[in-house]
């Protein structure tokens, strides 16, 4: 058996350790590139959102590379990318390939089931080892995603312009040669020691842009034209509430195990939006209301074409914007999209937020920079 | 000296290539309206060419007539200093590009500043009308609308949708029927009843306006429609019930079109302002913006000199085989000599030239 996964951002780095972990044969996807996009849109209804065409051409890569069996994150998934996996079952069905597919949830929050299924997966490892394993995994995206949040600080503040990029992409592209959650865990520490050392400039004081939207959209560096390291930079810091550890502790252990979650962007949305509809749409509304009112200066909501929760946060932030005078910039991705258009708008978007912020500071008195 | 001393804006657009020059008090002295006809390098060098033959005509009736309007502070010695190319070039003291061709210009021209078009177009409005709230401008190839609020940018948006009511669909259109472009306005505004056409998409727009023709009615009435129509597409798909205040400042091509002008007054129903140099606002921006930021830092320019446009240029595309994601890098060539590259997503061939010249999105 020789098992695959699809790529979604820096995630490929945590489940690389729980199967190194286990002891489980896999294939990681080459990474997503054009090519990527090329065989999912061809094989993909042409509706479905950009998710589901990258995820499939990950796995038909993959299958060329000898993969047999899927791995798919379910999720409990609200939005249709819950249902993806078996979108994928069928369509991977249609094409003649045989891949067994595995979906990675428990469904309607059975833990049992979620523990035989993997159980399966590892050719009856012992429950502890999985759980450690499971762990190990955690721990490495939070520290993947830490590591991420450092570079979105670090960048827009560096003195050698692309230094970070240099260290950061350098990591994303070694962490595959390495074995086991212990040699990742290290080397991630000695990545971010170099990230530290990189010179800053302290002074500088960055506009802070927020980051929201549809989860897979905006983890993903390849989907989203690596808008946070363009952002960085042209010396923007960016943050961004949704993450994969975010997804794995709120989504999957929490509600598993019924532990309490992070609420505050619920909270935040409750006037403008006081249930959750599906997808990330309260978190889009209720992310963009504590932005504004952590002083960030902007914030970018990104979606797949299609894609219906966003649809609804889209036509609810106008409201936000008014209400919190925080300007939202809204993308839309698909397989389409032009990439000069995209960042002309987010040129622009950052003009006129520069634009803001000197009027502000000077209170009342117009001036124009230009820059 | 500083009056005799001029900024260079370029705004390379998909339809036109514009050209403005402008003196240390922001006035435009010379423009010109190129049509990049799909070859922008061209473009680019033959606008060179023009501001380069005009600013020697300006030195030579200097020579000639002792004095010539913005030269009367001149002194003979300066005049004569200035009758070389190298002099020539000297008068530039800032060049900043826009639009959709702006980074390919930068590099050819040697600019100081790239800026989008929204901003380029903003600042222009905000020069002719300082008080602006609303600009809408239709191009080329694609339309915007840019709220400003208390002075600055607040919201803005392109169209996404479809090409419907930019200027390319209505030469077009204007072709089909045979109209030369300059008069495609004024027949709608003889129109008594215009026809309702379908303007939220340029293919179900054109097959809406053979119907109507084949039902009879009149060309006046069709294109009136149509303007109606596009406009009414504007207002909804772009403008997307963002607040329209006066002052309305239109610009681009298609502020030439009086049928257009027309029917957004009667959508607004606002006065709607058209600047005198409407075709040409962004390149003005892009002037503007390059004379604010040599002023503020007190640095050369980085402009190459008209010799630029006397240099041949070429590009070459290149698959990259370094990776799965096989990106297209274009290369410009000048000679032999590769002057920039991009296109890469991992940054391989643009870090590979010295940094000042890789396409910073942010510079």
């Amino acid at each position: 058996m020789k098992v695959t996964f699809p790529h979604m951002g820096n995630m490929y780095i945590c489940v690389k350790a729980l199967l190194d972990d286990l002891d489980i044969d896999y294939i990681l996807p080459p990474f997503t590139s054009k090519k990527t996009l090329e065989i999912g849109t061809k094989h993909v209804p042409e509706c479905a959102c950009l998710p589901l065409k990258i995820t499939l051409g990950n796995l038909m890569e993959a299958y060329e590379l000898g993969a047999d069996t899927v791995l798919m994150v379910g999720g409990c998934g609200p939005c249709r990318f819950g249902y993806y996996c078996e979108m994928h079952r069928e369509i991977l069905h249609d094409l003649g390939t045989n891949m067994k597919v595995i979906t990675l949830e428990p469904p309607h929050g059975d833990v049992k089931e979620f523990l035989r299924r993997i159980k399966n997966l590892t050719n009856n490892a012992g429950i502890f080892k999985i759980l450690h394993a499971i762990k190990n995994a955690t721990k490495i995206a939070i520290a993947v995603d830490d590591l991420e949040r450092l570079t979105f600080k670090i960048r827009p503040r560096e003195v050698e312009k692309g230094a970070v990029n240099e260290i950061y992409n350098q990591f994303k592209r070694d962490v595959i040669n390495l074995k086991g959650s212990k040699e990742i865990i290290k080397f991630i520490e000695e990545t971010e020691k170099k990230l530290l050392q990189i010179k800053t400039d302290e002074s500088f004081k960055p506009l802070k842009i927020g980051i929201v939207g549809e989860i897979y959209t905006t983890i993903d560096d390849y989907t989203s034209f690596s808008i946070q390291q363009r952002l960085g930079g042209m010396g923007v810091e960016v943050h961004r509430y949704v993450t994969v550890s975010n997804w794995i502790t709120e989504h999957i252990i929490k509600q598993t195990l019924k532990l309490p979650r992070d609420l505050r962007f619920a909270k935040a949305a409750r006037p403008y939006l006081g249930t959750m509809i599906g997808g990330h749409a309260q978190e889009t509304v209720g992310n963009t209301i504590l932005y504004a009112q952590d002083g960030y200066d902007g914030v970018i909501q990104i979606y797949p074409l299609t894609c219906m929760p966003e649809i609804v946060a889209e036509s609810i932030l106008p409201a936000v914007e008014r209400d919190y005078d925080i300007p939202v910039l809204t993308l839309i991705i698909d397989e389409m999209t032009g990439e000069a258009g995209y960042f002309t708008r987010v040129e622009a978007f950052i003009d006129l937020l520069h634009r803001r912020r000197e009027k502000k500071q000077v209170e009342g008195k117009y001036i124009l920079s230009g820059n | 000296m500083k009056e005799n001393t001029y900024y260079l804006g370029i705004d390379v657009g998909s339809v036109s290539t514009n050209f403005v020059l402008i003196n240390e008090n922001e006035e435009i002295v010379e423009k010109i309206y190129l049509k990049t006809n799909g070859q922008p390098i061209k473009a680019i060098c033959e606008g060179l060419e023009y501001i380069r033959s005009r600013l020697n005509e300006r030195i030579n009736n200097y020579g000639n007539y002792g004095q010539f309007d913005n030269y009367s502070q001149f002194n003979e010695q300066s005049a004569q200093q200035f009758n070389y190319q190298s002099g020539i070039k000297s008068l530039v003291k800032g060049v900043g590009t826009t639009g959709s061709g702006r980074h390919l210009a930068a590099i050819i021209v040697g600019a100081d500043v790239v800026k989008n078009e929204i901003t380029a177009h903003a600042v222009a409005a905000q020069k002719v009308v300082p008080d602006v709230k609303s600009i809408l401008e239709i191009g080329g190839q694609d339309s915007k609308i840019i709220i400003l609020k208390n002075g600055i940018v607040y919201d803005f948006a392109m169209n996404t949708v479809c090409a419907a009511g930019t200027g390319s669909f209505l030469d077009r259109q204007a072709a089909r029927l045979g109209i030369p472009i300059s008069e495609f306005g004024k027949f709608a505004l003889r129109s008594k009843s215009p026809v309702r056409i379908a303007g939220r998409c340029a293919v179900f727009a054109e097959s809406d306006m053979i119907h109507k023709q084949q039902a009879g009615h009149s060309l006046e009435d069709i294109i009136c429609g149509l303007c109606e129509g596009l406009v009414r597409n504007y207002l909804n798909n772009l403008a997307k019930g963002k607040e329209i205040n006066p002052p309305i400042v239109f610009q681009g091509g298609v502020a030439a079109n009086v049928g257009i002008v027309a029917a957004f007054e009667k959508a607004l129903g606002q006065k709607i302002i058209i600047p005198e140099h409407y075709d040409v606002m962004g390149a003005y921006g892009a002037a503007i913006i390059a004379r604010e930021k040599m002023e503020n830092q007190q640095s050369e320019t980085k402009f190459r000199g008209f010799e630029a446009a006397d240099n041949v240029y070429s590009t070459k595309t290149i698959e990259c085989n370094g990776c799965s994601n096989i990106c297209e890098i274009i290369q410009i060539m000048s000679g032999k000599n590769v002057m920039s590259c991009w296109g890469d997503r991992c940054g391989k061939w643009s870090s590979s030239l010295l940094r000042y010249e890789r396409i910073e999105a942010g510079s």
